[in-house]
């Protein structure tokens, strides 16, 4: 069996009377792409948001390369190794796409508390940053201020930036939102390829990516994991076709 | 005799507050369901206290004076809304602290233009004007009870007004998604004009109700203003009860620190040392107050969503 | 690539106007004129601080009037004993005033420092709103205790006898002190700039675009910004310490909630975030003050007109207005 990367158990989160994570475990092992799937409102993104450090949990462990990630805040997180992406673009608005990646860059490369070179005339931060946008085809569009990115090359961005940590582990959520046939194709190819370099857990609504990737997929159905299993295995399973009313499975 | 000035202090301390009270209730509700730090709600005391001082010197009446000073400040209020807040609601903090700060040099400077640079005067109404006896011997000024008084009626009137009406109701649900009420066909413009201009209201009234115990004079209301923030960052942003409970406790630990400090002080370094020490320390202890709550609860003590 | 902003040209120009203007005023023998451009210097040098934090950080503080008063009590204090020759304090170690700037410039920058210190840690861990009342609020604290410590004046300020002095330098001499204060404000000027360019810079000011985006590349904000605001203290305490060289005088005034106002108009003016912001700010409003308030003492109320004009139609203040948005390459 291989490594295991993250290691989520019995996690819980309420807000008020709302159960939004509901005893959830799952696992994330090295060279896998695992899926995380259900309706709208299961509390995928709330899931994310605990894991990546963004909100705290109520309960429950969350483990990162044997490690209890629990108590630490996102950017200690993030310097461990779990490279996030977010569901809606979040980006630095007015710095270009090259300096976004940069920022990523700079982090991996240690201390930010440095006065002395200007970023733009430092090669280590500028050709691996390059580098990156040129993985995701956005190597023409470096000097464009992300605002005036189109909503796809601003998704792609994303990607850049989560790839430039060189991360352990990838979280993504929802890359494939808001991009056409091509640029949901072209990601597919990316993520393949991703996964020998870090294992994913991938949050998606597109189903012909997550059967295209996945290796394991994992239902959330109002906070909690009703399935895991092979892509499969999940498409014949009763009770997720239940909960998804029959669709798309 | 020490009772009866302990006693005496307190109710400075519970009038203070009542004054910061009416000011933090404004701007809370102002940023709670607009978003817009007003800075120029120091001005909108200013102008309560310069209606109703020159409106009872021409009338000679103080009632009078308090009328129009609500009526100068709430259409002040609403006319600064139309023309200036109006534009402020998608922009950022900074522009909304200098659009504000620009408009207290306007009111400011065109107030000095109106009425020069000195004071007004405003008398307590004749019919406040007396004293009552309160255990432990001392008299207290009717006046300065009547203004306790008032408070108390505008924290019950703003309790009724938001969980009871309509307007109530729309206000809250302002504070919790402004773009949904907008949606759900809620006239978003008028409401906010509503809200700013009772903010307004309150500060106005304040400004008349103080205008009698000290001058009134252009620069009163920034002071006040500063303060009032404090009573917000104790209390919590868009929260009313926060606004009471802080500026009841700001009110009380200022009055009854500039009271005590001294004399305390004065029994370690001596009567005169210890007076000045312990005045320039009671200048600092609300925010001392104020940094220590922070340090707990950096949302203040009862923050929306807390 | 490296692209040339149009802004660097229109900025020289304007340090190169503030320094010609003075040298003109010598050779004409007007030395009211090189007292107004130290003037425009020391307030902006103030106004690179604060751009520091507010330009660059996105850090709206209205309480940099602290600083700015530390630094000038600092200056006054320090020459006050050192004229009286009495001690500042005996105990633990005795400590004298001092008349030199050498000495009393440091002393300035890391007493404000360390106020700075405190209030930033205190208020970055709050944001928005709260954050700018509570920096309000502090400098307020700071000033009703300088105006009720009778020691160093109270209300009435502390009076400076005589300029301090600097090396081999006639400071009372008008043009020496405007040389002094401009130096100064180049330097400040190359380290902003150095300091936007660099690796702290980019964190920084990704910070104010999205801090959340910082914290998952790996990046907390909350040290970057409180070195900020600290950087930030220091060089506005300097200026405030000049300030109280250049008049002679302390005005508990400087720690107002007015002159934390006019700091942050300084640099809306100028161009918020921009590297000759604050020059042209300060250039812009020492002439509005002098010529406006030549005609009226209500100059004032044009002042919150202009502003008011500036805030809701032409944003980017006077450099953005000559030299285009901004590029970040």
């Amino acid at each position: 069996m291989a490594e295991t990367v993250l290691s989520i158990r019995n996690l819980r989160k309420s807000f008020g009377a709302l159960k939004a994570t509901d005893n959830v475990s799952l696992d994330l092992c090295a060279g896998e792409i695992h899926a995380l799937i259900g309706p709208n409102g299961a509390g995928k993104t709330t899931l994310i948001h605990q894991i990546a450090g963004a909100v705290k949990q109520d309960g429950g462990t969350i483990a990162f390369l044997g490690r209890d990630i629990g108590g630490l805040g996102v950017a200690e997180r993030a310097r461990l190794g779990l490279g996030r992406s977010f569901q809606i673009s979040s980006l630095a608005a007015e710095f270009s796409a090259l300096r976004n990646v940069m920022l990523a860059v700079q982090s991996r490369q240690g201390s930010s508390l440095r006065v002395l070179r200007p970023v733009m005339r430092d090669s280590s931060l500028t050709e691996p940053a390059l580098a990156m946008l040129e993985r995701v085809g956005l190597a023409g569009r470096a000097h464009v201020p992300a605002a005036e990115l189109s909503h796809g090359e601003r998704r792609r961005l994303e990607i850049a930036i989560t790839l430039a940590l060189r991360p352990r582990a990838f979280l993504f959520d929802e890359p494939m939102a808001g991009m056409g046939p091509e640029g949901s194709k072209s990601l597919i190819g990316l993520l393949n390829d991703l996964r020998q370099e870090a294992p994913i857990l991938l949050v998606e609504h597109d189903m012909d990516a997550v059967f295209a990737l996945a290796d394991r997929v994992s239902v959330l159905v109002y906070g909690r994991v009703v399935a895991t299993g092979s892509v499969s295995e999940i498409r014949s399973n009763t009770e997720v076709r239940r909960a998804y009313f029959g669709e798309h499975l | 005799m020490q009772t009866a000035l302990l006693i005496e202090q307190i109710l400075n301390g519970l009038q203070f507050g009542v004054m910061l009270f009416l000011m933090a209730a404004g701007l809370t509700l102002i940023f709670g369901v607009m978003g817009v730090i007003n800075l120029a709600h120091g001005s909108l005391y200013m102008l309560g206290a310069f209606a109703c001082a020159a409106v009872a010197a021409a009338t000679g009446s103080f009632w009078l004076g308090l009328v129009a000073s609500l009526a100068t400040a709430a259409a002040a209020g609403a006319i600064v809304e139309l023309l200036v807040v109006r534009r402020l609601y998608d922009r950022d903090h900074l522009d909304q602290v200098l659009a504000t700060f620009a408009l207290i040099l306007i009111f400011s400077e065109g107030t000095r233009w109106l009425f020069g640079s000195f004071p007004l005067y405003l008398d307590i109404p004749p019919v406040l004007s007396g004293a009552i006896d309160l255990p432990g011997g001392a008299r207290y000024q009717l006046y300065r009870l009547a203004i306790i008084g008032v408070g108390i009626a505008v924290a019950i009137g703003l309790y009724l007004l938001i969980s009871k009406t309509r307007l109530g109701m729309r206000i809250r649900a302002g504070q919790s998604d402004r773009e949904m009420i907008a949606a759900l066909g809620v006239d978003i413009q008028t409401l906010y004009t509503v809200v700013f201009a009772l903010g307004a209201a309150l500060a106005g009234l304040a400004g008349a109700m103080v205008g009698a115990l000290q001058s009134v004079q252009v620069g009163m209301g920034e002071p006040v203003l500063i303060l009032a923030f404090v009573v917000i960052v104790i209390g919590g942003i868009g929260s009313i009860k926060g606004a009471l409970v802080g500026a009841a406790l700001v009110g009380l630990v200022d009055t009854l620190g500039r009271f005590l400090l001294p004399k305390v002080f004065a029994l370690f370094l001596g009567p005169s040392e210890g007076t000045t020490v312990g005045a320039a320390l009671a200048s600092m202890l609300i925010y001392v107050v104020m940094a220590l709550i922070l340090a707990f609860r950096p949302r203040g003590l009862f923050a929306a969503g807390t | 690539m490296k692209r040339m902003r149009s802004e660097t040209p229109i900025g020289f120009l304007l340090a190169g106007l503030l320094l010609l203007v003075p040298l003109a005023a010598w050779a004409l023998d007007e030395p009211f004129y090189i007292t107004l451009a130290t003037r425009v210097a020391i307030l902006a040098l103030a106004a690179v601080g604060l751009n520091l934090a507010l330009g660059l950080g996105g850090l709206v503080s209205f309480g940099h009037a602290a600083f700015f008063g530390i630094g000038g009590y600092t200056a006054g204090i320090l020459a006050t004993h050192a004229s009286t020759l009495q001690p500042l304090m005996t105990w633990p170690i005795e400590v004298g005033g001092s008349d030199q700037m050498l000495v009393i410039w440091p002393v300035a920058m890391i007493l404000s420092g360390l106020v700075a210190l405190v209030i930033g840690a205190i208020s970055l861990r709050t944001s928005g709103v709260y954050f700018i009342m509570i920096t309000l609020a502090f400098a307020q604290m700071i000033y009703y205790f300088a105006i009720s410590w009778p020691a160093y004046g109270g209300e009435d300020g502390v009076p400076l006898a005589l300029r301090n002095a600097f090396p081999a330098i006639v400071t009372s001499l008008p043009l020496n002190f405007f040389l002094i204060c401009y130096a100064l404000l180049i330097a400040a000027l190359y380290l902003f700039a150095r300091i936007r360019d660099s690796r702290f810079g980019a964190a920084l000011q990704g910070a104010r675009q999205n801090e959340v985006r910082l914290a998952a590349v790996g990046i907390s904000p909350f040290p970057i910004r409180l070195a900020a605001f600290v950087l930030s203290g220091m060089m506005t305490g300097l200026a405030g310490a000049l300030f109280a060289d250049l008049n002679r005088f302390v005005s508990p005034s400087m720690l107002s909630w007015q002159m934390s106002g006019e700091l942050i108009v300084l640099i809306l003016l100028g161009g918020t975030g921009r590297l000759f912001g604050p020059v042209a700010g300060a250039m812009l409003f020492v002439l509005l003050e002098s010529i406006l308030g030549g005609f009226t003492d209500r100059w004032q109320l044009f002042l919150g007109l202009i502003l008011l004009g500036a805030v809701l139609f032409a944003r980017g203040g006077l450099v953005g207005l000559l030299a285009g948005k901004v590029h970040h390459g």
